[in-house]
């Protein structure tokens, strides 16, 4: 399928790269050959109607697909230049350079302190307490979460508030210090000062790490991210600068989108 | 506007209003029926069980002064130690001179009474205080069944007017009788112990839980997150159920064809039938097992996965752990009904006479239930209490074993 790629858009910094993916559901295509470049430095926005398959999409630049038994990929995905789908890919490895953060927050049930700490417990990379403690206030204080826990780390994840949790759910992925972080609409559960809360946080992480995210809302897009992608139909129907496709878009069903017509 | 009423002001609508609550009434009163119903049973059980046991934990006994000064017994501390120090005091004539002092107190007749082995009670007793040998002591000592049936009011009218005698000159009483939770089984009810089948059972549920609880959870696990779902899972799902659904007795049988002839020697031992009741309890964890790893949240999968945990980790930190409470419930489900199975043992030899507790795994030995099965069915009208205090003990084991077990579940329940 042809997308329309804005002629301005400058390609060279690419972390992530698609070329002619497929996703299938058993014989359902879910995703219709979409090829992308995912910049180091900027937020990329995915956005679309409901179904569009832009969920799918990013959850195969993970490989989280692998957990549902039909799905299958095709084409070529690279992550720094590797194709992530190739058989000698280690999927832990992958996951720990591409994290993600589901739409609903989901803390495992154990104290704050060891949703932070589980990640860099697992791949060894802080094994003594002090250093440990280290990333958990690291992680705990770049999430902005660090000043409401700081005294009760020892209290289940799970009794904080939506906001929170989902705060947390961030913390647990930078904590890993992954170099690709894939956020499939974090603030969908989410009261609007909470929303605000993470949007403020996306800001500040961007530069650090090349994130993805998938939203519903276009205010939300405009706001957080340089890059957007609008995705219809399994379709990836037009890319480009956020600034660009919402005041020029090129494509008629982009332009019907954004300004309401449908979705 | 028009006059009309809006439709949910209607009188009709009250009416059905009015039918609603009233069937909501109904439903209510059904439900709290059925729960007073079921408690009802079970208070029924515990008060009939409990009136009818206390006998069983107390048994007639005969009082008998022993002047040892009189009777020239000496125990050396260097016999004191059983079973040696039992053959020498009976060497030195034990018996006969507890026979002969229950003749001074008792009369023939009463002597004659008493229980055949009621020496060993008095030898027991020496040899934990030797002291006793310097003067007189006052014993109470088992009386025959036939004795104790007459003080019951049963029997003989010879029996009954005996006992009522000895009992009015305070030489004959009902008392409690610890020595029922530590002996075994024995021919006379005045005799019999609950302490083997206790020990047999512990043992079987030992063996049992030991095998069926770590293979019903891996079998539970790794057909729940690694088996890829196909006809072969299919087939092996509609086994594990239809293996929760078979006959105990058939168990029994299996038992008796393969682990008996694979260990011929160890017939009616505890291991032989912890195997064969494991290969029972094991459908059953496998089944509640997979519910409750099913009921782990995808959500809580998908989080592990994404920050790069493995699938052994994501199964053992995550899963696991959040799926144990309900693996244990079904878990105690299937030891209790373990616990209470008969058929498969008899099959597989437990329902041997067996007169002293199991001494491992590979003695022969006998279980709670078997035990109340085998004295259920004994002629001699003292065996009835004690069949219902054997009950009683092992309803006391059952809950026991639950409460453990709830203990345990509620540890590990976690909420999110």
């Amino acid at each position: 399928m042809v997308t329309v790629v804005h002629p301005n858009l400058e390609q060279n910094d690419a972390k992530m790269s698609a070329k002619d993916v497929s996703v299938f559901y058993g014989d359902k295509m879910a995703i219709d050959r979409v090829s992308i470049d995912i910049p180091t430095k900027y937020v990329t926005a995915f956005i679309g109607p409901s179904g569009c398959g832009k969920s799918t999409f990013l959850r195969a630049l993970n490989r989280m697909n692998d957990t549902i038994p039909s799905a299958r990929v095709e084409g070529e995905i690279t992550l720094d230049g590797e194709d992530i789908y190739r058989s000698d890919m280690d999927v832990v490895q992958l996951r720990a350079r591409v994290g993600m953060v589901f739409q609903k927050p989901n803390p495992f049930p154990k104290s704050i302190y060891d949703n932070v700490a589980y990640g860099p417990k697992i791949h060894g990379l802080a094994s003594a307490r002090a250093d440990l403690d280290e990333v958990v206030e690291k992680s705990l204080r770049r999430a902005g979460l660090w000043t409401e826990v700081k005294d009760r780390l020892e209290d289940s994840g799970t009794a904080l508030s939506g906001g929170q949790q989902q705060r947390l759910c961030i913390a647990r992925a930078i904590a890993v210090d992954p170099e690709v972080i894939l956020m499939d609409e974090p603030c969908s559960a989410l009261d609007p000062i909470a929303t605000a809360k993470i949007e403020e946080l996306i800001n500040e992480l961007n530069g650090s790490y090349a994130i993805v995210i998938v939203t519903h809302s276009m205010q939300q897009a405009a706001r957080v991210s340089q890059r957007t992608a609008f995705f219809h139909l399994g379709n990836m129907v037009e890319y480009g600068r956020t600034s660009d496709i919402f005041t020029k878009p090129l494509e008629k069903r982009t332009q019907d989108y954004i300004t309401g017509r449908y979705g | 506007m028009t006059e009309q009423a809006a439709p949910t002001r209607t009188d009709k609508f009250e009416a059905r209003l009015k039918r609603r609550y009233a069937a909501e009434r109904r439903f209510k009163m059904a439900g709290l029926g059925a729960v007073l119903f079921s408690v009802g049973v079970l208070l029924f059980l515990l008060v009939t069980m409990s009136i009818n046991g206390i006998g069983g934990f107390q048994r007639a006994e005969l009082s008998v002064p022993i002047d040892f000064t009189q009777a020239g017994l000496s125990a050396a501390p260097a016999g004191l130690s059983q079973p040696s120090a039992v053959q020498s005091l009976q060497a030195q004539g034990l018996p006969q001179v507890v026979e002969y002092f229950a003749e001074e107190s008792l009369g023939k007749a009463g002597a004659d009474q008493l229980s055949d082995n009621a020496w060993r009670t008095v030898a027991d007793q020496i040899i934990t205080n030797p002291a006793i040998l310097r003067g007189t002591e006052e014993f109470s000592l088992a009386a025959s069944p036939k004795l104790a049936g007459g003080l019951g009011g049963e029997g003989s009218a010879e029996m009954q007017s005996l006992a009522a005698d000895l009992a009015a000159q305070g030489k004959l009483e009902n008392r409690l009788d610890l020595g029922f939770l530590t002996r075994s089984d024995a021919t006379n009810s005045q005799m019999v112990g609950i302490w083997g089948a206790l020990k047999g059972s512990i043992l079987t549920m030992l063996v049992t839980l030991l095998l069926a609880f770590p293979i019903g959870v891996m079998a539970a696990l790794y057909l729940e997150e690694y088996a890829p779902k196909n006809r072969w899972t299919d087939v092996i799902e509609v086994s594990i159920n239809n293996l929760a659904a078979v006959p105990s007795i058939i168990f029994g049988l299996l038992g008796l064809a393969v682990f008996l002839a694979l260990f011929p020697n160890m017939r009616s031992a505890p291991l032989i039938g912890g195997m064969t009741l494991a290969l029972m309890t094991m459908p059953v964890i496998v089944i509640s097992g997979r519910n409750a790893i099913k009921a782990v949240p995808q959500s809580i999968r998908d989080g592990a996965l994404a920050i790069g945990a493995s699938q052994v980790q994501v199964v053992f930190h995550h899963v696991l752990p959040l799926a144990l409470p309900g693996i244990l419930t079904g878990t105690i489900i299937g030891m209790a009904r373990a616990l209470g199975e008969t058929a498969p043992l008899l099959m597989i030899g437990m329902r041997a006479f067996v007169a002293t507790p199991p001494a491992g795994f590979t003695s022969p030995a006998t279980v709670l239930p078997v035990q109340i099965f085998l004295w259920s069915d004994e002629i001699d009208r003292g065996f009835v209490e004690r069949t219902s205090a054997a009950i009683i003990v092992l309803l006391v084991f059952l809950l026991l074993m639950n409460g453990i077990a709830i203990y345990l579940r509620n540890r590990f329940e976690k909420k999110w």
